[in-house]
């Protein structure tokens, strides 16, 4: 009886947390996955909304522009923060500390706000378009931060503090006294990196491009505020899908949902697998 | 060797302007007066933030967002901390499914969340959409896989199931031993994630947006409402907020090295 009363608080709290995770983490889940299999009405078992999905040119060109924007703005991403990564690693641990700092001090900055940042400095009547025209250089005929480009500007910006946080341990395992040993064996920088550099680094580097994919993919808010749903995005078409006035489909928004999941598990799948293989060899 | 360090520094450099322009000029931005095609803005004034921080609407939307934020952290702490604290001393076999069901949110765009809600709970018998309590539950989903990792972190590092035995082999109650031994030794874990979560969910949009919308205004819908107005007052606004989060990253920076500096003491 008394060893009930000590304990029975925490039973309450655990029976909370049960309910809180079913109710707002599986209970979600499971409807997205069971209303996808439904017919337009919310009936029945139906595999319309997957074949619209990939059929219908308006969303299949919103699977193919996520997809395409969000591996280009990954790649670069990786590229900058591994180079970015590589320089941080050759300062002493309290120039580190300060750069790295900085550089999560700007991770906080995305979303809404960051595309608004981007509107007021270089949208059509930004503060660095107008200068610029002041000088005679014409920003909007080579960019608009409102299409694709700008797009990637920004998203490009939201990856590389993710990218360096990240990446910056990875440097860390690469010992002084390889390259020394390397070198003395007569192998150049070059040799190094290639045959001893990229094998260490890489899986960090899969790791890492996996999350900003994942990152990408999901991004909502930033879109939305820079285009105003101009660009065909899966996040936004999704978002209409369940919020807009006229196009109400919860059935499409969730195999759109269901297809944006497949999306990141077999990128997620594939990298798994190039991480292995690499560790093998 | 020298000459070497110089290339990275200008790396750095470069790297750090692109990311820090568009803050310094939105910051500049906010503070002008008028800057229109000149270099630096033709004069400075404070009246962009006198203009919001008057509107009533964006007092309520900040009070809003201070409201659902901290509800949902505080109740994060008090059903975690026991949960995580049992798992972990008491069932440490259930630890790799907690782990699973706590990293799932991580894996999974808020977006696709979001759908599942609405399926879920703009309907009889839980009409829960447009209130304050569907966000409360999604943000606690949110910030799931931070707040399990650090408090398991810092049960780990001070060994909890170790303390327990030990306080009561002193006769010492597991409610005593827990309140008084365990908590004040993972209070600097709990607090720091504690803040990362709030300023993780002060930032929240798309759940926030699709859920709620203008039902319940926290301050990102309200930001996103003023996009069809001048520049200045998103500025204003979008400077107002940052610096909140820069705060809490502060203090939270601030609590991770006072403890990495206690840590280095006691290994000497």
């Amino acid at each position: 009886m008394n060893r009930l009363r000590d304990n029975s608080p925490v039973i309450i709290i655990l029976i909370i947390f049960v309910l809180i995770i079913v109710g707002f983490e599986f209970v979600p889940l499971y409807s997205v996955i069971t209303s996808s299999f439904q017919d337009n009405t919310g009936h029945g078992f139906s595999l319309a909304q997957y074949s619209n999905a990939l059929k219908n040119p308006f969303y299949y060109q919103s699977i193919k522009n996520s997809i395409l924007i969000s591996l280009e703005s990954s790649i670069v991403g990786i590229i900058i923060a591994t180079i970015g990564a590589n320089s941080i690693s050759k300062f002493s641990t309290r120039v580190r500390e300060k750069i790295i700092t900085m550089s999560n001090m700007t991770s906080n900055f995305s979303g809404v706000p960051l595309a608004f940042a981007f509107i007021i400095i270089l949208g059509n009547n930004g503060v660095f378009t107008l200068i610029f025209k002041k000088f005679g250089i014409n920003l909007a005929s080579s960019f608009n931060l409102y299409s694709v480009s700008g797009l990637q500007l920004v998203y490009i910006y939201f990856q590389i503090p993710l990218g360096i946080l990240l990446m910056y341990p990875a440097f860390d395992a690469i010992k002084e006294e390889w390259k020394d040993a390397a070198s003395i064996l007569g192998a150049s920088s070059f040799q190094f990196w290639k045959n001893i550099g990229i094998a260490v680094l890489l899986p960090s580097i899969i790791g890492t491009f996996n999350i900003m994919f994942a990152n990408a993919m999901g991004a909502y808010a930033t879109a939305l505020a820079l285009t105003n749903g101009s660009i065909n995005l899966m996040p936004l078409r999704i978002g209409a899908l369940v919020s807009g006035d006229i196009f109400m489909n919860p059935m499409q928004a969730s195999a759109l949902a269901v297809i944006l999941g497949l999306i990141l598990t077999i990128v997620n799948i594939i990298n798994v697998k190039l991480i292995r293989k690499e560790r093998t060899i | 060797m020298k000459k070497n360090l110089i290339v990275h520094y200008i790396i750095i450099i470069v790297i750090l302007a692109f990311l820090f322009i568009p803050l310094l000029a939105t910051f500049v931005f906010s503070i002008a007066s008028k800057w229109e095609a000149t270099i630096l803005p033709e004069g400075l004034s404070l009246t962009w933030y006198s203009t919001i921080f008057k509107d009533p609407r964006f007092i309520s939307s900040a009070a809003r967002s201070l409201l659902v934020c901290t509800i949902t952290v505080v109740l994060s702490l008090v059903i975690m901390i026991p949960t995580v604290f049992s798992v972990v001393v008491y069932k440490p076999r259930l630890e790799k499914y907690l782990n699973i069901i706590t990293t799932i949110p991580f894996a999974i765009p808020g977006v696709v969340f979001a759908v599942g809600l609405l399926n879920f709970y703009s309907k009889k018998p839980f009409m829960l959409t447009g209130t304050i309590w569907i966000l409360v539950g999604a943000y606690f989903i949110i910030v799931l896989p931070y707040t399990f990792q650090s408090i398991r972190n810092s049960l780990r590092v001070i060994n909890a199931k170790q303390l327990m035995d030990s306080a009561e082999i002193l006769h010492a109650s597991k409610f005593q031993a827990f309140i008084r031994v365990v908590l004040p030794n993972i209070s600097k874990g709990v607090i720091s994630s504690a803040l990362l979560s709030f300023s993780i969910l002060f930032g929240e949009f798309v759940l926030t947006n699709l859920l709620a919308g203008g039902q319940f205004e926290t301050v990102q819908i309200y930001l996103y409402s003023k996009r069809a107005e001048s520049g200045h007052i998103t500025s204003a606004i979008v400077i107002s907020y940052f610096v909140v989060i820069l705060i809490l990253s502060i203090i939270i920076l601030k609590i991770g090295s006072s403890r990495k500096e206690r840590k280095i003491e006691e290994n000497l």
